[in-house]
């Protein structure tokens, strides 16, 4: 097969490849491996194996304890993790990101310490109807245990944010408005610093979902003013188990501790503990400090690349996935068509075929997708699917993945003789 | 390749066996995958001494291998007491597809079995242990 370079004057998703060692990994089909699941989660460079190799083979101690060498080796390198983090999301300080496992626990952390401070019976939450579980799960438990009532904006056909809809619910008052930055489901992305100026105008914080915008686009808290902001490193290019929370310094100093315990106290006597400062206080018990290391080397390789150059080179995959999938006959793509509002990620159905059993035929042919709900059931709901069959691409995907795309939906509907 | 896709499963999966919901019927149970959210009901009618099923229907809609899995297991189970419902091996009915079936898809494949034994013993039905199942041979 024929692969051109992708996005002249970008970079070469294929040349890239040679830096992720999982694409030198055999697979089944005996054909190479096309990855079109990273917005589940990404392969690691090999910059980011040998960090977290390096972390441990050489700079591991405690953190924020020992008096030592080796400790005050790792709490430099784990509190540059946290400078690198607070660049990298253009944030003022690095004292106003908490690490934390994940994204999900970061909204977590809000929904259990901001949340259940500042809201009370009869308040009013909003969510969209296009949020991962993650950005849902929590808000609905804090709505039923505090009484508070939680709402969604709703959604296009085409899978864009109701802002006719946003604008009638903002006027009722909310305290907060939780939203994705991109929808992991159907791959739109909101108009966050639009939704956060007409949500402070209403009164209400915004807590933005970026797990899926920030491995894959420039994100400046600065610039979209939201109030609290969520990330996994797991899904650009990181190790799991590390995640980060920003929220703004005033914000974390009012709220009470997460989770207590050692690390996040300043004095304990048996009667009473004061709190370290922010953002110790929100990080008890030992952090995973090697993996905060391996998220530095994560984004100083996508700093290499220029995030810039990461956003427009899935722009290109998707403008030509979505035109490819577009002219095959029985398959229905799914969310904004405009290249501005659409992530690189494509979801999409093929009429009369489980998108499980798509998924199991593509992995027959060498290629890896997300199929099923995506942990948003309630996006299913809405355009009345069971599931849907996502591709999803990053920096090591190019053109000839969305050949393999392709030839995979057509070797699906041969199968079925569908068509 | 594809040989978990053979005309078997195929036209199991596009003309299914004991479709549909009986009415009346003596036990319903619905449930579903949580995978991928995809729901399937089962009817059964019992016999007049209310010990054996006398017919079965499912009803939902689902990918190739739950759907074709619901249609050969209803298929085996008129005549047999409610006992041997319960006893009913999920091995066996992971097996009776007949072709290779991984952990990915596991819960495909046994989601009629978790919905007939919720319809016998209600809602305190557990899906059967993976690994025991895969263990069990039918694994690729």
């Amino acid at each position: 097969m024929a692969i051109e370079q992708a996005t002249p004057g970008v970079f070469d998703g294929v040349a890239l490849r040679a830096d992720f060692p999982v694409f030198d990994r055999p697979h089944r089909s005996g054909r190479p491996l096309s990855f079109l699941d990273s917005a589940a989660s990404s392969p690691k460079p090999r910059v980011v194996i040998e960090a977290l190799a390096d972390a441990y083979g050489h700079h591991y101690a405690n953190v924020h304890r020992g008096i030592y060498e080796l400790s005050e080796d790792a709490t430099a390198r784990f509190e540059g993790a946290r400078s690198t983090v607070a660049r990298f999301i253009g944030a003022p300080s690095h004292r106003e990101v908490v690490f934390v496992r994940n994204a999900t626990e970061a909204i977590n952390l809000v929904a259990y310490s901001w949340g259940r401070t500042n809201i009370s019976a009869g308040d009013l939450i909003l969510s969209t109807e296009m949020e991962h579980h993650a950005n849902l799960v929590p808000w609905q438990q804090l709505a039923a245990e505090t009484g508070a009532t939680l709402e969604f904006v709703g959604i296009t056909d085409d899978g864009r944010l109701d802002l006719d809809d946003l604008r009638a619910k903002l006027a009722r008052g909310p305290k907060l408005v939780a939203i994705s930055h991109v929808s992991n489901a159907l791959g739109t992305i909101n108009p966050v610093a639009d939704v956060t100026r007409l949500a402070h105008d209403a009164g209400a914080l915004v807590v933005l979902d970026a797990a899926q915008s920030v491995p894959h686009m420039p994100v400046s808290v600065a610039e979209l003013g939201v109030d609290f902001l969520a990330l996994s490193g797991h899904k650009m290019l990181g190790p799991s188990g590390i995640g980060a929370l920003w929220a703004r310094r005033e914000l974390l100093e009012a709220m009470p501790p997460f989770m207590t315990g050692g690390s996040m106290i300043s004095k304990v006597t048996l009667a009473e503990t004061t709190w370290a400062e922010v953002p110790l206080k929100f990080e008890a018990g030992t952090p995973a400090i090697a993996e905060a290391v391996g998220l530095h080397a994560a984004i100083a390789y996508l700093e290499e690349l220029d995030m810039a150059n990461v956003r427009a080179h899935e722009r290109f995959l998707f403008e030509r996935a979505w035109s490819a999938l577009g002219e095959i006959d029985g398959v229905r793509l799914l969310g904004p068509a405009s290249p501005d509002e659409h992530a690189g990620v494509v979801s999409f159905v093929i009429d009369g075929i489980h998108p499980h059993d798509v998924a199991t035929i593509f992995d027959h042919h060498g290629v890896a997708v997300r199929a099923g709900h995506h942990c948003a059931q309630p996006v299913m709901a809405r355009y009345d699917l069971p599931a849907t069959t996502r591709a999803s691409f990053y920096v090591y995907n190019d053109v000839d993945d969305v050949e393999r795309l392709v030839e995979a939906i057509h070797a699906t509907q041969r199968l079925f003789k569908a068509h | 390749m594809d040989n978990l896709y053979r005309d078997f499963i195929l036209e199991h999966y596009r003309e299914p066996h004991n479709k549909g919901v009986l009415d009346p019927h003596d036990l319903h149970f619905a449930d579903s995958n949580p995978t991928c959210g995809d729901e399937m009901s089962m009817t059964l009618l019992l016999d007049e001494a209310k010990e054996r099923v006398a017919d079965v229907a499912f009803d939902g809609r689902g990918c190739a291998i739950s759907q074709a899995s619901a249609s050969i297991l209803t298929d085996e189970l008129r005549g047999l007491s409610l006992d041997e419902l319960r006893a009913l091996d999920p091995k066996g009915v992971v097996e009776n597809l007949g072709v290779p079936i991984g952990p990915a898809r596991l819960k495909c494949a046994l989601l009629s079995y978790k919905v007939l034994q919720g319809a016998v013993i209600g809602a305190e039905a557990r899906w059967p242990d993976e690994a025991e199942v895969l263990a069990g041979g039918s694994a690729p």
